[in-house]
């Protein structure tokens, strides 16, 4: 993730380890990466996946929202 | 249990019928659609997957000016080298490192001559270096979206090592999205808008637009299957001839964005009138630190005059690239002169650029 120097880019990682402080270690793809909590308002816990960009995860992945954006895919055609 | 390959089974199948609605509501509006986005990382998404190749001839997806570092003004590249000469540390993301200002010389160039000049991840890096050097003064870039500027506020809050500095330069996307829109030479049909500059600012500052300009406008995530489902939901709009806004990104998205980002800018920044590269001055479109925290302001280090004219190398497209009215292909330079081995542009240099994205995901028609 070091060599990652997009600006607005941003990655979804998941908890692996809350260090207190307001910090975590968190994963993407076997990297680890120690990264800030401290601008996120909702609770994360250990296995939670978060938005993460420059260090810093800005939101909680919501799974069911994600769940019912794929579902919305399928939706008939209404043509 | 499912399988991964089932996963994949699935998105195949879901891409497959976006694409055939995609298609089928291209049919039904039977005209041209020109559709923008504003962020360099969704150019990324559409050139990477190769989606404008899978498109119907009458969708056109235009870039618009979302890469951060192509925006970001010459004066600053020129004030940071001239800020690294004077014994000062830098510090930048790697996409600022590589570039050139008027000179055609870049941060990367100064490092060569021996200055000292670090890219890191991060602001916080930015800071334990501060921390680390007591003895000299570092010099954080602050550029970047509203995605980028709340990192910087929230080290200020801190209260970071009295050797640390910010040369703040931040962008605002309501004001250029402004601009483009009133703009009588674009036809703009739709608007996707940035994935994570909404994560953090909320729709709330978007809901006047498409009342306002007469055109839909939905959010969109950055997996190919994410932008072409907000691509579907935007021409569905276009169909129903409904003008609104709608979210298409809700697994990060909330309508309020992230409060607690949103109040530290608030604290930390005041919005001034600002420039743009190669676009000129926009009103109210930039951030700088506000009284509060002006012991912090690089700026106040400066006692030198920059100002330029010009802030884009001769014959160099890059201010109508930014605004979508060139494509790359349609700058002298762009894979001549211009490549993302000699840059000359900033289009080029950053990853983000979309003159440099053109050249790396070459489009197979």
């Amino acid at each position: 993730m070091q060599n990652v120097l997009l600006m607005c880019l941003s990655v979804v990682a998941q908890i692996e380890e809350i260090i207190g402080d307001g910090e975590a270690v968190a994963t993407l793809n076997g990297v680890r990466k120690t990264i800030e909590l401290g601008l996120l308002e909702d609770d994360v816990n250990v296995g939670d996946w978060v938005l993460l960009h420059t260090g810093y995860a800005i939101s909680k992945v919501d799974y069911e929202q994600a769940r019912k954006m794929l579902d919305a895919m399928e939706l008939a055609d209404s043509l | 249990m499912k399988e991964y390959s089932d996963y994949l089974t699935e998105l195949n199948e879901k891409t497959a019928a976006l694409l055939t609605k995609i298609t089928k509501y291209c049919k039904v509006l039977n005209r041209q659609i020109n559709v923008m986005h504003v962020c360099g990382t969704h150019e990324a998404t559409v050139s990477r997957a190769g989606i404008r190749s899978l498109l119907p001839k009458n969708l056109r997806i235009i870039s618009g000016p979302g890469c951060p570092v192509c925006i970001c003004p010459a004066e600053h590249i020129t004030t940071a080298k001239e800020l690294a000469k004077r014994g000062n540390i830098i510090t930048t993301f790697g996409d600022m490192f590589k570039v050139p200002d008027t000179t055609l010389k870049s941060l990367s160039h100064l490092k060569a001559e021996g200055h000292d000049i670090r890219t890191v991840y991060s602001a916080m890096d930015a800071v334990k270096i501060a921390e680390k050097n007591p003895d000299k003064r570092v010099i954080w870039l602050g550029v970047g979206f509203e995605t980028t500027a709340p990192m910087t506020a929230y080290e200020l809050m801190k209260k970071p090592p009295s050797n640390f500095y910010v040369l703040a330069d931040f962008r605002l996307v309501p004001p250029a999205l402004d601009l483009l829109l009133s703009d009588p030479e674009h036809e703009l049909t739709g608007i996707i808008l940035p994935g994570h500059v909404t994560t953090v600012m909320g729709l709330k500052e978007y809901e006047e637009f498409p009342r306002r300009y007469g055109i839909p406008m939905t959010v969109a995530g950055f997996e190919a299957v994410e932008f072409l489902y907000a691509l579907e939901v935007l021409l569905k709009m276009m169909v129903d001839g409904e003008l609104g806004l709608k979210n298409s990104y809700t697994k990060v998205v909330r309508y309020e964005g992230n409060p607690k980002a949103k109040e530290v800018m608030k604290k930390v920044f005041k919005v001034v009138d600002a420039k743009w590269r190669g676009i000129g001055t926009v009103k109210q479109s930039g951030y700088d630190l506000n009284e509060d925290f002006r012991e912090y302001n690089a700026r106040n280090l400066i006692d030198f005059d920059i100002s330029l004219e010009y802030d884009l190398p001769k014959g160099c497209r890059c201010g109508g690239v930014i605004l979508g009215k060139v494509e790359p292909e349609e700058c002298p330079h762009f894979l001549r002169r211009c490549t993302p081995e000699t840059a000359i542009g900033p289009c080029m240099v950053s990853d983000e650029g979309t003159c440099r994205i053109r050249a790396t995901f070459r489009e197979v028609r």
